[in-house]
This record gives structure tokens, sequence and C-alpha cells, in this order.
């Protein structure tokens, strides 16, 4: 299935917003999550499907001002 | 003492974490400024360079408070996901809130910046607010929940100091009880300073700091004018006057003589 990974085309065969973080070898990282705009927090992302063209973010701590 | 949100701290500088040449001389400035509270953002990770991993190891070797940001958020939904994933992320509650109206300027959208502070604010954050100097969008953000804010000074990294001095000094009388900080827009310690005597709270400061010839050095120049902007608010500032007044007693000068002739 295709969905939009941070802001770019990617297929993935995660049936979950887990599988697809596992998949990336983020199982463990210090990432947070959002599905279609809204915040899905790390216990639940086992508990959300995702779906064709699904806008996913994983985002990680970066510097800021 | 500065205390936000029940926590106390003993700096009133706030320090960003962007911009800096290397990871070792960002660790150095942090420590030269002596700051306890850092700010951080949220950026999109990719799985091959997993840059954010890194970053975080550094920001923990730290040990200061972190700050996360909503940097870059346009809309209120998107600073309110933003600031939901910073708190998982980061385990605080605590947010400086963005919710920029304009690219060139990055002005805050006050409206939208409003409607995040209040859904955050009922969410149990702890909403630390970009704003501008402006009275009623300070209220609004006050009525909202917020119970610090930080108005900027000029645009971002922009490093032209107070330049609406009028506005600043009412917001500072208008809330005597309400901590602020004055983010963005400062170029010189001096510029720190002056926002220290008119009795803001602190002063967060990134570009000035992360872009001078010598950071570490910098933040040392900047922790001792915040220091002695503070000291000065505290002692009490003489009022200025359009005339001048002598300092050395009149009484008793040599050679003095009453003009009788006059």
């Amino acid at each position: 299935m295709q969905v939009l990974l941070n802001g770019e085309p990617f297929a993935t065969e995660a049936v979950t917003l887990a599988e697809l973080c596992a998949s990336l070898g983020f199982a463990d990282a210090k990432i947070a999550t959002a599905v279609n705009g809204s915040f899905v927090a790390a216990a639940s992302r086992g508990s959300t499907p995702l779906a064709p063209a699904d806008e996913i973010e994983i985002v990680a701590p970066r510097q800021g001002g | 003492m500065l205390t936000l949100y029940g926590q106390s701290f003993t700096s009133r500088l706030l320090l960003g974490t962007a911009q800096y040449p290397s990871p070792e001389t960002l660790k150095r400035a942090v420590e030269a400024s002596r700051a306890e509270i850092v700010t951080v953002s949220l950026r999109r990770e990719s799985a091959r360079a997993r840059t954010g991993q890194g970053f975080w190891s550094l920001i923990e070797e730290l040990g200061a408070k972190v700050l996360p940001n909503t940097a870059g958020c346009h809309t209120a939904k998107e600073a309110i996901a933003t600031a939901k994933m910073a708190r998982e992320l980061f385990g605080t509650n605590w947010v400086k809130l963005e919710v920029i109206a304009n690219d060139d300027t990055l002005q805050p959208d006050l409206f939208g910046l409003v409607e995040a502070a209040q859904t955050l604010s009922a969410e149990g954050f702890d909403v630390l607010p970009y704003t501008t100097e402006d009275l009623s969008a300070a209220e609004r953000l006050v009525a909202a929940g917020c119970a610090v804010l930080m108005p900027w000074a000029a645009p971002i990294g922009s490093a032209r100091g107070l330049i609406n001095k009028d506005a600043l000094k009412t917001l500072r009388a208008y809330f005597p009880d309400i901590p602020l900080i004055i983010d963005a827009g400062l170029g010189t310690p001096s510029h720190a300073a002056e926002a220290m005597e008119m009795g803001y709270d602190a002063v967060l400061l990134n570009t000035a700091i992360a872009k001078a010839g010598a950071p570490a050095q910098m933040a040392e120049a900047f922790a001792k004018a915040v220091e002695a902007g503070r000291l000065a608010f505290e002692a009490g500032l003489i009022e200025p006057r359009d005339m001048a007044s002598p300092s050395t007693p009149v009484a008793g000068t040599p050679f003095f003589k009453i003009d009788h002739a006059s």
C-alpha cells in the first residue's frame, strides 16, 4: 500500500503504525508519531491501522530556538 | 529566583540549541551561558540518517530542562499535534507555543496562538507562548491559561533589540505578576541588559549566541548582561531628567561667590 511518510510517497506492507515504525528500525527509537494531522501516542501505534494515502509523520528531537 | 509554572531557576537566560557550528560548540555555549532551560524542536526523522537519536543523547548530557517548541507550525491544529508529540517525546508538559503568521517576519499568528493556547492549557500543558508586545493578545493568552508570556523584541534572528519599548513597558506594567520573557530579536548583550532593566523576568536567546564568532564567549557575555540588568532592576534605577543635576555637593565650592549685582 502507498502512504505518505514524512511528506514523501512510501510503499509499505505494514498493517499498523507500530509495524511501520518497526519496519523502519524505529521500534526502540526516540520518536513521536501523527497520522493525518493528529497525534498518535506510542501506546496506541499497535491499534492504529494504516490505510492507503494515510499521511504519517514520524518525528524526533532536533535543534530548536 | 525565576519561577515558571512552579519550577524555580537561578538563571534568567533561556538558550536555543539551533545553528551552532558543532555539537561541541553548543555544549560549551550552554555551559558558559549557565542556562538551565534549553529549547528544542521536533523534525521529521529519516530511517537512514536517524539524526534525532544522536541529538537526543547530546541534549541529555546537557542536564538542562528541555522546552520543546512548535516552530514552523502555521495553524493551531499543527501546533497542537506538535505539542502533543513533544510532550510524549520529551516527557514534559512545557511547550514554547509558536504559531507563525508570516514567513518573512516570523510574526506570531495571535489568533491561532490564542486558540492553540486554550486547547493545550485545557489538556494540561504549561504553555509559554511566543507572542508579540500586543496587550490585548496578552490578555487573551492569560485568559486562555498561560501563566507565562514570551513577547518578541524584534523578528526572530533579526538582532535588532527592543524595537517597541513603549509597548513592552506597558506590558510589564500591566502584568506585574506574570513572568514575562523576551523571546527573539535580541542581538547584543546590551539589548538583554536593557530588557532586564525594564523588569522583564528573563530572556530567550539563540541566534545572537549561536552565530557569534565565539559562541561560548558570547554566551558568557550575555549571561553577565542578564545578571547585570536584573541586579540593576532590583536595585531601583533613577528616573531620567531633562536638565543637569550636579552630583558633587554644591555647598562649600571653593571661590564660590554670590553675584550681588544681579
